[in-house]
């Protein structure tokens, strides 16, 4: 293994709370920062680079200076809802490069208790002309990309649905999940058209919440107590509609999953658990095509039969109840797919759905739009001890 | 002009995309083209994303494509939360690009992947019209 191979995750907490009406987010990044860093046996005064996305006042600076940071490495990469797994990749390269040893990630939002919109579309980009214009909801882009995927490769809503229904089954078990019911295809399918073919079922929770990561050199992790995970790939692409050539089958995971099994030198079939980034049940399933986990057309097929549900199915997925379910803080799920696969890889997840001697997991971010453009990451990581 | 139920936001303008918007409101749809390499340009920018040229010209398009793919809004927000059902597509222009849109003038289940489709355009008040496509004759109503 190379030294690439032991930069770690030491620290991650999600905020426990779905609705956080008393909470500044700011102060909302303050608690999860505070309890990442105790939760790697550290103190923030160890802190030496800091990275958040640009939704918090003057991003980093802003961030920085709340939380009496004094980083020698900082970064903003704003990519929607895949922006955390980006930075733990920048982090984990940043380390490499000794700039910095303890990095710190960390997200917040307010969405649930503020009425935000998911994903209120920027104006001022170049392309918002001439998209802002036809009442296309974010649930809208997705069923454009849910359409094009039935009708090319016959996938259906009862398909679909079963990716709910698996996140279902694990929220059950999770205790802070803001829909802990388990659901059936049926019910699926009967909830509320809300943008055709996609009803209300597949869409994601809206929450208040936020979640944070440290990010270790190998020299730091070994001196800690705490179970660490190793960083073994990680890669990030934008994904875009190409001149026009938009093809809504596929996301920027097609070019994600490939980087990032390749420097880890895995492949698919070594994955032992993954957190696949559940906006919408029809975002995880071209997104298990496109990291290579069936074959591109097969979604449909794949999730059937539980194949996602843990601990005994092909592939257990999102754990926590995911997006779908628990929690999808200021819409944008990537941190928690990263604390997630921690937990996996520490053996830390509900008993009832910690799969059995993980040890290599794979998270992926999708932010954006799979319906127009996105920036998409991928990060395999590796137990302790393997 | 088509009267159409849905609401006609008024599209941001700036010096790139004013001579697109103008067209509009005189009931064409141009396209950019790259002087370089040929190909047409979708969104307009005056830089070829495929070869780099920053020599382009404006040419008329046909108005004419077929349904890439669609959604049939059921609940919205803003100036269309009261226009459901609505559809809104991508439509695969015979010059190659693939825009966003909506489909008017026909009932909203009858919209299909693959229909053909031409350019109809709805007046905002303000100098522009959008591009909505409708069903040709013979295969809409």
């Amino acid at each position: 293994m190379t030294i690439k191979g032991h930069v770690c995750i030491a620290g991650a907490y999600e905020h426990p709370r779905r609705l956080i009406p008393d909470r500044s987010v700011p102060q909302i990044h303050a608690e999860v920062a505070l309890g990442a860093v105790a939760d790697a046996g550290l103190s923030l005064s160890d802190v030496d680079a800091y990275f958040c996305d640009s939704t918090a006042g003057f991003g980093p600076v802003s961030m920085v200076e709340y939380l009496g940071l004094h980083p020698r490495y900082i970064d903003s990469t704003e990519t929607g809802g895949s922006s955390y797994l980006v930075h733990v990749g920048h982090a984990a390269a940043a380390i490499e490069a000794g700039r910095c040893e303890i990095a710190l990630v960390t997200m917040a939002g307010l969405a649930r208790s503020r009425g935000e919109a998911p994903i209120a579309r920027p104006t001022g980009s170049p392309e918002s002309s001439f998209e802002t214009l036809w009442g296309m909801l974010p649930v809208t882009a997705y069923a454009l990309a849910a359409q094009r995927h039935m009708f090319e490769f016959g996938t259906t809503s009862a398909q679909l649905a079963e990716i709910k229904v698996a996140a279902s089954l694990h929220a059950q078990h999770n205790p802070l999940a803001l829909l802990p019911e388990p659901v059936t295809v049926e019910e699926v399918l009967e909830s509320p058209l809300i943008s055709s073919p996609l009803h209300r079922l597949d869409c994601c929770v809206i929450t208040d919440g936020g979640g944070a990561v440290v990010v270790v050199s190998p020299e730091v992790a070994r001196d800690l107590e705490r179970r660490t995970v190793k960083i073994l790939g990680r890669a990030e692409a934008v994904k875009h509609t190409n001149n026009g050539r938009i093809d809504l089958t596929y996301t920027g995971a097609a070019t994600t999953g490939p980087l990032a099994f390749a420097e880890a030198g895995l492949r698919p079939a070594d994955i032992d658990y993954v957190s696949i980034y559940d906006s919408f049940t029809i975002t995880v399933l071209e997104t298990l095509e496109d990291l290579g986990f069936c074959e591109k057309g097969e979604g449909g097929r794949f999730v059937l039969d539980g194949a996602l549900v843990a601990p005994d199915g092909r592939l257990p997925f999102n754990t926590d109840g995911g997006g779908l379910c628990n929690n999808h803080p200021s819409n944008r799920g990537g941190m928690t797919k990263i604390i997630e696969a921690v937990r996996q890889l520490r053996g830390e997840s509900h008993l009832a759905v910690q799969v059995p001697d993980c040890e290599i997991a794979l998270a992926h971010g999708t932010g954006g739009s799979i319906g127009t453009r996105m920036g998409s990451a991928t990060l395999i990581l590796g137990r302790e001890d393997t | 002009m088509t009267a159409s139920l849905l609401p006609n936001p008024v599209p941001e303008q700036n010096p790139e995309t004013e001579e697109f918007w103008r067209a509009t409101a005189e009931g064409r749809l141009i396209l950019l083209r790259c002087e370089e390499c040929g190909v047409v340009i979708w969104y307009p920018r005056p830089l070829c994303p495929d070869c780099g040229s920053t020599t382009v010209v404006w040419i008329e398009g046909s108005g004419l494509g077929t349904v890439y793919s669609f959604s049939v809004v059921h609940r919205s927000a803003g100036s269309y939360q009261s226009a459901v059902p609505y559809v809104v597509a991508y439509v695969e222009l015979t010059e190659g690009p693939r825009v966003l849109t909506n489909i008017v003038g026909c009932d909203p289940d009858r919209v299909y992947i693959g229909q053909p489709v031409r350019v109809t355009f709805c007046d905002t008040g303000d100098r522009s019209a959008l591009y909505r496509f409708e069903p040709v004759a013979a295969d809409g109503q």
